[in-house]
């Protein structure tokens, strides 16, 4: 590993879209794939890394984030194929974050003292639950006992950074229910350094899309009680809420997420992954069968021929990015920043809807900072849309 | 231009229910007899409908020139006069057919005669019109000539054995309609030395050449320079140009003698000048009596009408200046609105009428519109003694100062097939209808007639009449008078605070009902807020109705997958977009389109 102070940080996401069965409520891009596949998809990905070689000479590399799907779901080998080849093709800084995705159900213990000495260095496990039925229902693979064993196999193998993703507002599910499920992760031992707690959102296009109406959630009321009391429970435990879902022990908040919220730059990897460099939004194919035409061949040269959705952002797409982004941190945006960013006093631009926001008490500032208030919080899509110019 | 003999003039409209055919077969009409004319001058002819679409005048002639040589061998001067083919247009459709000596009845061979074929025939022979019928669609499936003759026979009394049967769609026996035109429609008649005296049965203004006057010469002679008087508004103007439709284009002639139908342009610049149904004559000469049946016309329905962009109220006096350029019927004055802002109260034929309007303006003029609920006039009977013609309900006076209201009622015939009689009548009983009788058309189908409030029927009662025949009802009415009616105002109170532009006047017995229906809507439309907002009806200072908007508990975006932040934005676009479209009334965002609530009660069935 390299250090380099000269050079500019950059975020790398790899996709992996491949998980064992569709969750129930899952639209992200992911599907059941065979070995074949699996293989041919790290080798195009390897591929994809290597051509990036040039393009991120003057980068060096902050976090590294194995996404999907189920990136756990892949053999171990591959995983660290893929990370060698990002160690080899870029300068990735020394105590990077370098995290993977799991399903509890496809951990081992071999698996996961391979992913150590690949370099992960952090662990996201989703568990959305804790109760078997829940899981059940949610289309989950993994029950909580797997969970449990495999937690305790990443301790043993020394992973200190574990995330736990949790989800409230299930179908059925009571404020009773959700605070169990809270305090036995926090009866962990050691407690995970970082949860993420999300309410359901019924998607299109998913099952639960489908069957809603045979389906009972909790209302709007109930769902705004289940935030309030994570937070409450989860500070009680040590933790902090530093993003709206999000929630974290001293200094352990991720590192790879706060790119996204802050206007950092990062480059996406992989089947339909997202990106952000140079102030412009790109995508790639979210079609498997282009993407490994675009890598199996070597016609092509540059990313600029496969890179999809190429948008530059204007200055006002950039600062509304930097306001609806930034303001999902609880310490808010701060108004330092815009100004030297955009080379405008923040209030010359959204002063109106600033003064409105705290009027109304959806918005808080402070010692040069600007950020939501719980009700804000509540109501948050309403708040940020207002940013937009 | 040659002398045209009068015997070989015909003057003639067709007449049919709406979507039984009239347009398909006028085109094939002017197809055919259109052939004749030089190749040359039907490629100018279509440049000329160009220029003046781009000019914004009526795209269709009004009246159409063609020759057709008949199988006797002498060519004959077919004027097409097109009518407007909607109730509320129905005084113009009257004039249309006194400029016309014969009508050809178009009936659709699969649906029969419906509510629009009887009215259009009666209004025909009662302009001694000779009708001739033809059964159209004869190509579909489902026609049934035969039984469509004999109920021509039976209801209408009008001879049908030789009915052509055609397809104006695909052109099949139009030859024979052609050659009826010829047989069957009597040649005009007048004397063309007599004083002029020629029948308006429309106008349009055009921006060069100021307003078109269409017209129908019964007596007397009309030339470029005649010095001509509007019998009824009284305006003198001298004739510029005379002349005559050839399928679309204008074409100027010398003269225009008694029997033809023309164009003439005067410089005039306004259409309020020369209103259809006047009679025009020689100034220095002029005819001792105007022809009959003239009246003024006047609207029967009215709306606020306010630029969704407060900035842009200039804009819509302008348009609505140059629409009314062109459409004497249209009125509009300039009101206030707590809620609106500044914009005007409009008044129209109908709601087809308003509706055509509202679209123009934005479609033509680009206008962003908020319409309120449109509504009649209603007269108010003070105790004073002073009568007041109310168009907009927020100016009703104090209940403490009205004798009595009254409001306007019209007799409507609704044509239905027997097993829907049960629930639109009770539909209209639904709607205040007074019964007044059934006609059996044939075994399964029944003439319904009642009198029914207008106000009643400018809603959506044509939609509920729809719903509850599965489409099988047709309806036609026309104005009956004034009668007393217990009315009161209905007010719309959002977060406590009145919005003018809601309030609207309703039979009180009927008030509860609305009321009710109007806050649920209300609910519906308002998205919610971060506070609760109530929503009550109230007449005076009795509340009525009652519905709460609850306060926005929760509206938290999904979890911001991978980076993909475009995802994210186009969500918080959807949001924004759907907020531009409100009005702030008090701290609540009210969508403009609430504003038209009333009309959407939906009908329960």
């Amino acid at each position: 590993m390299i250090k380099n102070k000269e050079k500019k940080n950059l975020g790398i996401y790899l996709h992996i879209p491949f998980c064992v069965k569709k969750c129930h409520y899952c639209d992200f891009l992911s599907a059941p794939a065979d070995e074949d596949t699996k293989e041919r998809y790290v080798k195009a990905l390897k591929k994809e890394i290597f051509l990036y070689r040039e393009d991120l000479k003057e980068n060096i590399i902050s976090t590294i984030f194995l996404g999907g799907g189920t990136p756990s779901l892949l053999k171990e080998k591959e995983i660290k194929e893929l990370l060698d080849a990002i160690f080899e093709a870029y300068f990735v800084e020394e105590g990077a974050e370098i995290t993977i995705e799991a399903n509890p159900e496809t951990l081992t213990k071999e698996k996961l003292k391979v992913y150590k000495r690949s370099g992960i260095n952090r662990l996201s496990m989703g568990l959305q639950s804790t109760e078997e039925e829940q899981l059940k229902r949610l289309g989950r693979i993994h029950t909580y006992e797997k969970f449990l064993e495999s937690y305790a196999f990443a301790r043993e193998v020394g992973f200190e950074n574990i995330n736990v993703d949790l989800m409230s507002a299930l179908p059925f599910q009571t404020k009773e229910e959700w605070e169990e499920t809270l305090r036995k992760i926090v009866n962990l031992n050691p407690k995970p350094e970082h949860i993420s707690a999300y309410s359901l959102i019924i998607e299109e296009g998913t099952k639960f899309f489908n069957i809603k109406e045979q389906l009972s959630f909790p209302d709007e009321e109930e769902d705004r009680q289940m935030y309030w009391k994570t937070k409450e429970f989860l500070e009680r435990e040590g933790y902090h809420r530093y993003e709206i879902s999000n929630y974290a022990l001293p200094e352990k908040e991720s590192r790879h997420n706060q790119i996204y919220w802050t206007l950092g730059e990062y480059l996406g990897l992989g089947l339909g992954a997202a990106s952000y460099r140079n102030e412009s939004r790109f995508k790639n194919t979210e079609n498997l069968q282009e993407y490994f035409a675009f890598f199996e061949n070597n016609m092509i040269k540059e990313p600029s021929e496969f890179q999809k959705e190429v948008h530059i952002l204007s200055k006002e797409e950039k600062m509304e990015e930097f306001m609806f982004l930034g303001l999902r941190r609880m310490k808010g945006i701060s108004e330092k920043r815009f100004l030297n960013l955009f080379q405008k006093d923040i209030m010359e631009v959204y002063g109106e809807k600033i003064e409105k926001g705290v009027q109304i008490g959806v918005l808080w500032r402070k010692d040069g900072r600007i950020g939501l208030t719980e009700r804000g919080v509540d109501v948050s899509n309403m708040v940020l849309a207002e940013f937009l110019l | 231009m040659a002398i045209i003999d009068q015997s070989k003039i015909r003057n003639f409209c067709i007449i049919a229910h709406i979507d039984h055919g009239k347009s398909t077969l006028a085109d094939r009409i002017i197809e055919r007899t259109g052939l004749l004319t030089d190749r040359e001058m039907q490629a100018q002819v279509l440049d000329n409908m160009d220029l003046e679409r781009e000019r914004g005048i009526t795209i269709k002639a009004q009246a159409v020139r063609t020759v057709y040589k008949a199988q006797d061998g002498e060519e004959y001067i077919f004027n097409l006069i097109d009518t407007p083919g909607h109730v509320d247009f129905n005084y113009e459709v009257s004039r249309s057919l006194a400029a016309c000596d014969g009508a050809v009845l178009v009936v659709d061979a699969a649906q029969g005669i419906e509510a629009q074929t009887l009215a259009n025939v009666y209004l025909a022979l009662d302009h001694d019109l000779d009708v001739f019928p033809v059964i159209n669609k004869i190509d579909l499936p489902s026609a049934e000539p035969e039984r469509v003759i004999e109920e021509i026979e039976d209801i209408i009394g009008l001879e049908a054995q030789d009915a052509p049967l055609i397809s104006a769609k695909t052109g099949l026996n139009i030859d024979q309609v052609l050659e009826q035109i010829v047989s069957k429609i009597p040649a005009p008649k007048g004397d063309a030395k007599a004083p002029l005296k020629a029948l308006i049965f429309d106008s349009v203004y055009d921006s060069y050449k100021g307003v078109i006057v269409f017209f129908r010469v019964k007596e007397g002679t009309l030339r470029a320079g005649t010095k001509v008087k509007m019998m009824a508004t009284g305006a003198v103007e001298e004739v510029v140009e005379v002349g005559y439709f050839g399928a679309g284009q204008m074409i100027p002639c010398e003269e225009l003698s008694a029997g033809m139908v023309g164009y003439l342009t005067a410089s005039i610049k306004n259409v309020k000048d020369t209103l259809v149904g006047d009679t025009i004559t020689d100034a220095e000469n002029p005819c001792k009596e105007p022809l009959p049946g003239y009246k003024k016309v006047n609207p029967m329905v009215y709306c606020g009408l306010y630029p969704a962009d407060g900035a842009k109220y200039s804009d819509l006096r302008d348009a609505l200046e140059k629409l009314q350029l062109n459409d004497a019927a249209l009125q509009f004055e300039p009101e206030t609105s707590v809620a609106l802002g500044f914009g005007f109260r409009c008044g129209f034929l109908g709601l087809l009428h308003l509706e055509i309007i509202q679209e123009r303006l934005e479609r033509e003029y680009n206008l962003d519109l908020v319409t309120t609920a449109p509504g009649v006039i209603y007269r108010v009977h003070k105790i004073d003694g002073e009568m007041i013609e109310l168009t907009n309900p927020s100016n009703l006076p104090d209940p403490a100062e009205i004798e009595y209201m009254e409001e306007p009622m019209v007799e409507a015939e609704i044509m239905v097939t027997t097993e829907f009689i049960g629930s639109i009548m009770d539909l209209c009983q639904e709607r205040r209808g007074i019964y007044h009788g059934m006609e059996y058309i044939e075994t399964t189908r029944a003439l319904l007639k009642y009198d029914l409030p207008l106000n009643e029927i400018i809603y959506d009662f044509f939609d509920a009449l729809k719903s509850r025949s599965r489409g099988y009802a047709s309806f036609d009415y026309e104005m009956k008078g004034y009668v007393k009616s217990d009315l009161v105002k209905l007010d719309i109170l959002i977060n406590r605070e009145e919005v003018d532009a809601l309030s609207f006047i309703v039979f009180s017995g009927t008030a509860y009902e609305r009321g009710r229906k109007m806050c649920e809507k209300l609910k519906d439309e308002i998205p919610r807020h971060l506070f609760e907002i109530p929503i009550q009806a109230a007449i005076g200072s009795k509340v009525i109705a009652r519905e709460t908007i609850k306060a926005m508990r929760k509206d938290v975006l999904a979890k911001c997958y991978g980076g993909d932040i475009s995802r994210k934005r186009k969500l918080l676009e959807k949001q924004k977009e759907g907020k531009k479209r409100m009005r702030q009334i008090g701290n609540v965002e009210i969508p403009q389109k609430a504003f038209m609530s009333v009309l959407k009660l939906d009908d329960k069935k």
